[in-house]
């Protein structure tokens, strides 16, 4: 339906190729987190890989820190609609983390971990390829504790809350385990393309 | 903690609602009164989508809190803060008028809601018009009859933009377990109690005075610093982050 007297602002190339249907560009970087934002001091941090409760590697944060580190620069979506581009991110990519680990994929489905209590899941197809990354720095610089610091998870092509902030373990999971968001009204998948914001969308 | 999505099948749909009236309330902010022509019942706290789309086919969205209290299916009142550089909320403050048709889905948003069942005492921080969802589980207590402590810490800038001015200072004489903290940064106060400063840990602490045992839940909504410094108040006073829910208004 067409608003009446609603033009919208204009809109760039970019935006018409690059911004999924109902998002408007951003230059800031809005914060949006569900509870205080935990402050975690390097010498506590640490990763765990898990195959259900079984946890098969952990590092802490210098073993994490001499895996092999990419850069990326993405664009990123979030659900509350604003989207921001070339965005640079650097960390570990999923893949090698994986491959470190020695670990074969034992499911196709698994859970992020945060350590304010939060998780997502995120099929694996979505997580390996080179689709995503422990990210640890932002911008050339250190992620802060806003933005999900020391590390996030960056999965750019889904909705940002899949992107879980303050990251602490994966876990395989036999099935595809809804987490925090999708328990609360939002939709397991979250592809920004085809407008996965809610439930069953 | 309440689970607002019980499984479903269908999305939640699109609605065209009705701008039933337009009510001024600071001089930023505006309550629009919708009619719905599909009635939901919605949790307190939670929110919904507008979708406004331009004659090319380009839509916007953005999620606004519901002010009104559960129980009034087919009329919802959202109150939106007028951002100067902001797409949607000029259109709405500027453009709009009664009679007009909105695209609108809800109710949304199953984590920063509260129910009777979800019990007390509460802690509530808003900043500006982070009051909306708040003000949602004020009047939905009140209405209920409720006598669960709640104890409401509001910042505004100016005694004039404090958003529901008159109906909190109403809700706080009954003086029936709720209790209203102002604080104030950029006036002076107005009543014994209220404050003239940004929020701060032992503003936060007094506050917890007002309540008789320590809050079971806090509600914490506003700008992203405003609630980073809230919660850290919050936190300096002894309270669990587990019990602390957040909901900070992007753009």
């Amino acid at each position: 339906m067409v608003t009446r007297g609603f033009t919208g602002r204009g809109r760039s190339g970019d935006e018409a190729t690059r911004i999924p249907p109902g998002q408007h560009l951003v230059d800031d970087f809005p914060v949006l987190s569900a509870g205080p934002t935990p402050r975690i001091p390097l010498e506590k941090w640490s990763f765990t890989l898990k195959i259900g409760p079984r946890p098969v590697k952990t590092w802490n944060w210098a073993e994490f820190n001499a895996l092999p580190q990419t850069k990326a620069t993405r664009d990123i979506h979030c659900v509350t609609a604003w989207s921001k581009l070339n965005t640079s991110w650097e960390g570990v990519l999923i893949d090698d983390l994986l491959a470190e680990a020695g670990v074969e994929a034992p499911t196709p489905y698994l859970l992020a971990h945060s350590y304010d209590g939060y998780s997502t899941n995120v099929p694996l197809a979505d997580l390996a390829g080179g689709k995503a990354m422990i990210a640890l720095r932002y911008e050339g610089k250190p992620l802060e504790p806003d933005h999900g610091g020391p590390a996030r998870l960056l999965v750019p092509h889904l909705y940002f809350w899949k992107s879980a902030k303050w990251i602490n373990g994966l876990q395989f999971t036999e099935r595809d385990e809804p987490g925090f968001w999708e328990l609360r009204g939002y939709h397991i998948y979250g592809d920004p393309w085809r407008e996965q914001r809610y439930t069953n969308d | 903690m309440t689970d607002a999505s019980a499984p479903q099948s269908e999305p939640v749909p699109w609605q065209n609602a009705r701008i039933l009236r337009i009510a001024p309330q600071t001089h930023r902010i505006k309550s629009f009164f919708f009619a719905l022509p599909r009635p939901f019942s919605h949790l307190a706290g939670q929110h919904v989508d507008l979708r406004l789309t331009a004659p090319d086919g380009y839509s916007a969205v953005r999620s606004y809190s519901i002010a009104s209290a559960p129980g009034r299916a087919g009329e919802i009142e959202l109150a939106v803060e007028r951002l100067d550089d902001g797409e949607v909320s000029p259109f709405l403050h500027d453009i709009a008028e009664p009679g007009d048709e909105i695209e609108l889905r809800g109710p949304l948003g199953g984590h920063f809601i509260w129910t009777l069942d979800d019990g007390g005492p509460l802690l509530l921080i808003g900043g500006g018009s982070g009051l909306v969802p708040l003000m949602a589980m004020i009047r939905y207590r009140h209405r209920m009859g409720s006598a669960v402590p709640v104890v409401l810490v509001l910042s505004a800038r100016t005694w004039d933009e404090v958003l529901y001015r008159d109906e909190l200072l109403e809700l706080a004489q009954l003086e029936n377990g709720f209790t209203l903290v102002l604080t104030l940064t950029r006036d002076a106060t107005r009543r014994s109690g209220d404050y003239s400063r940004r929020i701060d840990a032992p503003m936060v602490k007094e506050a917890l005075k007002h309540l008789p045992s320590p809050p079971k839940h806090v509600f914490i909504c506003g700008s992203n610093p405003f609630v980073n410094t809230a919660a850290d108040a919050v936190l300096a006073a002894g309270l669990l982050p587990s019990m602390i829910r957040t909901e900070r208004y992007g753009t």
